[in-house]
């Protein structure tokens, strides 16, 4: 473990951090608010911590897997408590726990929140939190690679931990500018959806913060009762590119490369939209006499299922109240999540797809005990370790969720609130049900079960394994 | 630059290494995905698995869009089929790798009309910088123009060389040749010299010439005589030896291979008329003894086997004050093996990929500036070494170079007219169709025409 090197990274990110805390700062001071001081001072430390930790590259820049796996789980937590102290200083009568939750959820784009209501806070410190969706949305590491000129043996592993998917692939030979790529697509979607908001009329501000909401699939809205209070037409909009969104971004690659067809081959978006559309009818029938016309239930039924499944978690309505069918359903989908490859959490659907393939060979196998056959996945070999992967992956995520199921019911409130909100965080959706509902919150768990969440929310966003490695005594031992 | 490598092999591997350091975007492939995926690991580079002689292998690296494609592979004729299909499938330069003597003593047809741009043996390439080190001990570093016909190389001057105290003038009287010497660095300066320069002991000198009139130019200066090479024992009779022995049936070094097998022994003996083929076990400490290893000037230890050879080179340290030339295949212990004092470690590997990067250097340096063929930055980057190629409406054509009013701080070092390089005086003049060296203080020049003052 070359401590050092880590530390240096995570500076890095720190730094990064304040000079994009530096935006909300500014729209603070706009507002002619005084709590900028609060995001000034936010800016301040972290950059003065940042430049201490990455002052000089360190002599002995080896740099390996559980180094970049390290540095992706540390800075994530640092920079969450970094970033909440607007929120604990800003907004009075919440405690250093719940700053940090309400952070963490936002870098993770989870999007639960324990504040009981949002529209007394200021609009720096609000920007500051829907913000922090738009930056754990492609993930803040991607950031730091796309801009810091940096020797290339590192940039892989970095990159590695900190992907979302099975596994990670490049779109042009050098990570930098992958990077590079995949944020100008981001950068891209954001404005788009920024200027069409604000052209149907919505105040610049909200348009903001609500496209940060979507773009990250995080779901922190501008009011307490989430998309509720917009248009139709902004709502449709709103559905739309939350399902841009939680597609992979690859595909928006090959289109700007002019490789339509492939675009439109890929295996994990058709996969992806047509489970969208299977729920979105089912949830529709079973819905059909909550509202007076079929054209709001279509309408009703594509956003919310859309924004559970890109694990946004916007509401228009509170599901809570749906039929159990409809609830049910939306609670499936949300272990699905979107694409890998996108800005969105769950299991990712190209998990699922190679999931099924591996127990459909299997049966196969037990009726063919001698058959052969190579599962493919997007036209390709499914390379053994992927698999492995991919079946572990299962298998810790299962255990992870069970065991914090049992932790957070040590708070002893009902079974469908403490799972749902398990589910919820540790898919970075944000709503669950019944207390953590669409129209609830999480600020009446403990302080304890906050800290089990959030972890949850961590290892939701990092792929599980960059967590648990982090409490694992070899990681840190120093090699000899 | 976009850069395709077909095969990560240990040349791939290299090559990938340092050409990714220069900032090109690299693409490999390969058939094992195994083998790529290490690689893609440790380098940042993309892999593509498949066969790299198959269109929508590489239609999906990118061929389409690339600069170059380097293959090394294995097989020789698969490289040429990389390339060729390269060539008809993106519009990139071409770089193979052929191994075969066959093909390679045909390189220059197979180059030309399979219109490849630069084609390497491993084997011939190592052979070239030992006869290099035999006939040049003193060169520090040879670069190349006009394919391969001219050099450019690089010396520093000795204490007690007669080109301590020479001037410029004076050489075609004293040395009974000439050279163009091109630049001089002196300490921190650098100096573009004129005909009354007159060169001092510790000054690197870059000069440019052929490949026959450099040579002659180094034996007329002389550095120490003692230094000079007259004997060479190779120890295996590979390929390797074969091109060294080639190389040096011209010149007066006497060359003694050792090879244990016996047909092997035989057809070096008919392609090497002037050489001595000793049949035997060269890793026999009697053999050695008897064929006299302590008292040749040079052994190569050229054996198959890393292991062999680096044994035998410190038991030849130990016994004789020859200079010593050590094969090595696996770089992995790079540093331990410096550490010995074994003499020059040769690795063919290692040389093809030099030969490989400072091609695409060359190429990545020309490109954009539209005349420019080759480009070499000489002196720390402070001075340029450019190639040209004279089209027929430029105002250099036709006439003598002493009619040209050229700027100052230029030199116009060789021309080159189809396959002969000529050092030019005054009288020589530009014709259309030819290729000219130029070498100068001034960076950017664009064009032929630009060196007018």
């Amino acid at each position: 473990m070359n401590r050092k090197m880590v530390a240096f990274f995570v500076g890095r990110v720190l730094r990064i951090e304040a000079a994009l805390m530096l935006l909300p700062t500014l729209v603070s001071v706009i507002y002619l608010e005084s709590e900028w001081i609060y995001l000034a001072a936010a800016v301040a430390i972290s950059f003065l911590v940042g430049l201490l930790l990455s002052f000089r590259r360190p002599k002995n820049v080896s740099f390996y897997t559980r180094e970049g796996i390290t540095a992706v789980a540390l800075s994530w937590i640092l920079m969450s408590i970094f970033g909440s102290i607007p929120l604990w200083h800003a907004v009075g009568h919440i405690g250093f726990t719940d700053a940090l939750f309400e952070t963490i959820s936002g870098f993770t784009t989870t999007g639960a929140s324990i504040l009981t209501e949002v529209e007394s806070l200021p609009k720096g410190v609000l920007f500051w939190r829907s913000f922090t969706h738009w930056v754990g949305g492609m993930g803040i590491l991607v950031f730091v690679l796309a801009l810091l000129p940096g020797a290339s043996g590192e940039n892989i592993y970095l990159m590695k931990a900190e992907s979302p998917g099975p596994s990670v692939g490049k779109l042009v030979p050098r990570v930098k500018s992958t990077a590079k790529i995949l944020y100008l697509i981001y950068i891209a979607i954001t404005i788009t959806e920024m200027v069409v908001l604000a052209l149907t009329g919505m105040p610049v501000f909200d348009a903001a913060v609500i496209t940060f909401g979507t773009v990250g699939t995080g779901g922190f809205a501008v009011t307490n009762n989430g998309c509720a209070a917009y248009t139709a037409l902004q709502q449709g909009i709103i559905t739309f590119f939350m399902i841009v969104c939680g597609a992979n971004f690859n595909v928006y690659f090959l289109i700007v490369a002019k490789k339509i067809k492939d675009a439109v081959k890929s295996e994990e978006v058709i996969a992806y939209l047509s489970i969208y559309a299977t729920a979105v009818v089912l949830v529709a029938i079973n819905i059909r006499h909550m509202f007076p016309t079929i054209g709001e239930v279509i309408h009703h039924s594509l956003f919310n299922v859309a924004s559970v499944m890109t694990t946004t978690g916007f509401a228009t309505a509170d599901f809570d109240r749906w039929p159990n069918f409809s609830r049910t359903m939306l609670l499936l989908v949300m272990f699905i999540g979107g694409c890998a490859g996108s800005t969105a959490g769950g299991i990712k659907v190209s998990r699922i797809v190679i999931g099924f393939k591996t127990i459909k060979k299997e049966f196969e196998h037990l009726v063919h005990p001698r058959s052969v056959r190579i599962l493919k996945f997007e036209n390709k070999p499914i390379e053994h370790a992927v698999l492995r992967g991919v079946n572990v992956y299962f298998l810790t995520y299962f255990t992870i969720f069970a065991l914090s199921v049992l932790l957070v019911a040590f708070d002893g409130k009902d079974f469908t609130s403490t799972v749902t909100a398990v589910i919820a965080t540790f898919n970075n959706i944000g709503p669950g049900l019944k207390m953590v509902g669409p129209t609830g919150n999480y600020s009446q768990f403990s302080a304890f079960a906050k800290y089990v969440l959030m972890f949850d929310m961590l290892a939701g966003r990092l792929e599980l394994f960059p967590m648990l490695l982090i409490f694992m005594p070899t990681t840190w031992r120093r090699q000899r | 630059m976009k850069i395709i490598i077909v095969g990560c092999g240990k040349v791939g591997s290299t090559l990938a290494e340092h050409l990714n350091q220069e900032g090109h975007d690299i693409t490999i492939i390969d058939r094992h995905q195994e083998k790529l995926k290490f690689l893609s690991e440790h380098i940042d580079v993309l892999g593509v698995e498949g066969n790299g002689a198959s269109v929508s292998t590489q239609r999906e690296a990118g061929v389409k869009d690339a600069d170059i494609l380097i293959a090394t592979t294995n097989s020789d004729e698969l490289n040429l089929l990389c390339c060729l299909i390269a060539k008809k499938a993106g519009n990139c330069q071409t770089i193979a790798r052929i191994r075969d003597p066959e093909y390679f003593n045909e390189m220059r047809y197979i180059r030309d009309e399979l219109n490849l741009s630069m084609v390497i043996n491993p084997e011939q390439a190592a052979a070239a910088e030992v006869a290099r080190i035999i006939k040049f001990p003193s060169a520090t570093k040879v670069d190349t123009f006009a394919r391969g016909r001219v050099e450019l190389i690089k010396l520093t001057v000795p204490e007690g060389s007669k080109l301590d105290g020479l001037r410029l003038h004076d050489m075609d009287s004293k040395l009974g040749c000439r050279v163009l010497i091109c630049t001089v660095e002196r300490g921190d300066e650098l100096l573009i010299p004129h005909g009354d320069f007159t060169i001092l002991a510790g000054d690197a000198v870059s000069f440019i010439a052929p490949h026959s009139v450099a040579s002659a130019f180094f034996k007329a200066s002389g550095t120490k005589i003692s230094n000079a090479v007259r004997s060479i024992m190779l120890i295996g009779g590979g390929k390797m030896s074969y091109y060294i022995a080639k190389m040096l049936e011209e010149t007066k070094i006497s060359v003694k291979i050792i090879e244990q097998d016996f047909e092997k022994c035989q057809s070096l003996s008919e392609m090497l008329p002037h050489a001595v083929i000793i049949n035997g076990d060269g890793t026999d400490k009697q053999i050695l003894d008897e064929e006299g290893i302590s008292v040749v000037d040079a052994v190569g230890n050229f054996t198959g086997i890393d292991e062999e050879n680096i044994l035998l080179s410190l038991y030849e340290k130990s016994i004789s004050k020859a200079k010593l030339l050590t094969k090595i295949n696996r770089i992995t212990f790079e540093e331990t093996i410096a550490g010995l004092d074994i003499g020059s470690i040769i690795n063919p590997n290692s040389i093809t990929s030099d030969h490989i990067v400072r091609f695409v250097r060359a190429l990545n340096n020309s490109r954009g500036s539209s005349n420019v063929e080759t480009l070499y930055k000489i002196a720390k980057g402070r001075a340029e070494a450019l190639e040209f190629r004279v089209r027929d409406d430029s105002k250099v054509v036709g006439r003598s170079l002493r009619e040209l009013n050229l700027k100052p701080d230029i030199i116009i070092a060789c021309i080159v007219k189809g396959n002969k390089a000529i050092i030019p005086d005054g009288t020589s003049v530009i014709e259309k169709g030819d290729f000219v060296v130029i070498v100068s203080g001034r960076l950017g020049l664009n064009d032929l025409e630009d060196i007018l003052a």
